[in-house]
């Protein structure tokens, strides 16, 4: 009773914090949506036994991702107000695209199958350990037969990295004036300066 | 009791709602990159639904792959933002036609 109340709880925050991230106004208003949806989405996660998943989003998600929107958002000066242009005349297609994605998803889940989806079989290489928590499977898991592919996710965030640095880096040439040493252990004392002795009361000429 | 329906409902109104937001911020590149992660955190909870209801936790370990590919992505997309923001100005990518593409 309590997990269905938790259910329908999340999933409804889930749904209606994601119209948000798209129908608001704001953009801060949008990444903060955005954030509360993850964390309902977490919620189902851990619903349904997945807490690795669920922290791993929070961390992820909600602490990285949404923090570099958040981020991005705050450091651009950008007119919001005339980007909401199409707003109102790309409505009614997108209206229309979505009622029609969505009544196709609703046959393939619910009509297609006419009665509870069918599961196929897991080859058992991979279940849960009884006994054991998510984490402790989930590593197991992680650590011995995927553990190229697990790697291969750190070269992707490697690169990731690199390239945002590489995109955003800026040489301020304004800044810093560049030396010359060549042409400073060029110059010498008797061109650079001049000895002059001037008579009493006269300047000197430069 | 909580089926897999259930949780299938939800993910494709998540879905759903990020194409949505596609269409209709066409505009504003910020809240279409966002709309791609609501499309992508759809993707995650079908993975570990599937997962959790099979029994077989190879749908969460791909979860998390996608879930690093999301947050690169991120980043990438981020970085693009701002250099394209630093040049032109504006972050209005209707009109984006440098490439010719």
């Amino acid at each position: 009773m309590i997990q269905l109340l938790a259910f329908y709880l999340f999933a409804v925050l889930t749904c209606v914090s994601g119209a948000f991230v798209v129908l608001s106004r704001n953009p801060v208003h949008s990444v903060l949506w955005l954030i509360l949806a993850f964390f309902n989405a977490a919620g189902l996660m851990v619903l349904v036994g997945a807490e690795f998943i669920a922290m791993l989003l929070v961390i992820v998600y909600v602490g990285a991702v949404a923090v570099l929107f958040l981020f991005v958002v705050m450091m651009l000066n950008i007119d919001f107000a005339e980007l909401r242009a199409g707003f109102i005349k790309n409505a009614p297609l997108g209206a229309l695209v979505a009622v029609v994605l969505f009544v196709e998803l609703l046959v393939v889940v619910i009509l297609g199958q006419a009665g509870p989806v069918q599961l196929g079989t897991p080859d058992g290489t991979s279940a849960p350990l009884l006994g054991e928590g998510n984490i402790e499977n989930i590593g197991a898991l992680l650590y011995s037969r995927y553990l190229y592919l697990f790697e291969l996710a750190g070269i992707v965030l490697l690169v990731a990295l690199i390239g945002a640095v590489v995109l955003t880096h800026r040489t301020s040439r304004a800044v810093r004036a560049h030396q010359n040493i060549a042409k400073q252990n060029a110059r010498r004392p008797q061109d650079a300066t001049e000895l002059k002795s001037p008579e009493v009361g006269k300047g000197v000429e430069l | 009791m909580i089926g897999i329906e259930h949780f299938l409902i939800v993910s494709s109104c998540l879905f759903v709602l990020g194409v949505l937001g596609i269409f209709l911020n066409r505009k504003n590149v910020l809240i279409i990159l966002m709309s791609i992660e609501l499309i992508l955190l759809a993707v995650n909870l079908n993975l570990v639904a599937f997962s959790a209801f099979l029994g077989d936790l190879t749908g969460q370990i791909f979860a998390m792959f996608v879930l690093t590919v999301a947050a690169a992505e991120a980043a990438i997309g981020l970085a693009i933002l701002v250099i394209y923001f630093r040049r032109r100005g504006t972050i209005a990518v209707d009109d984006v036609n440098r490439m010719k593409g």
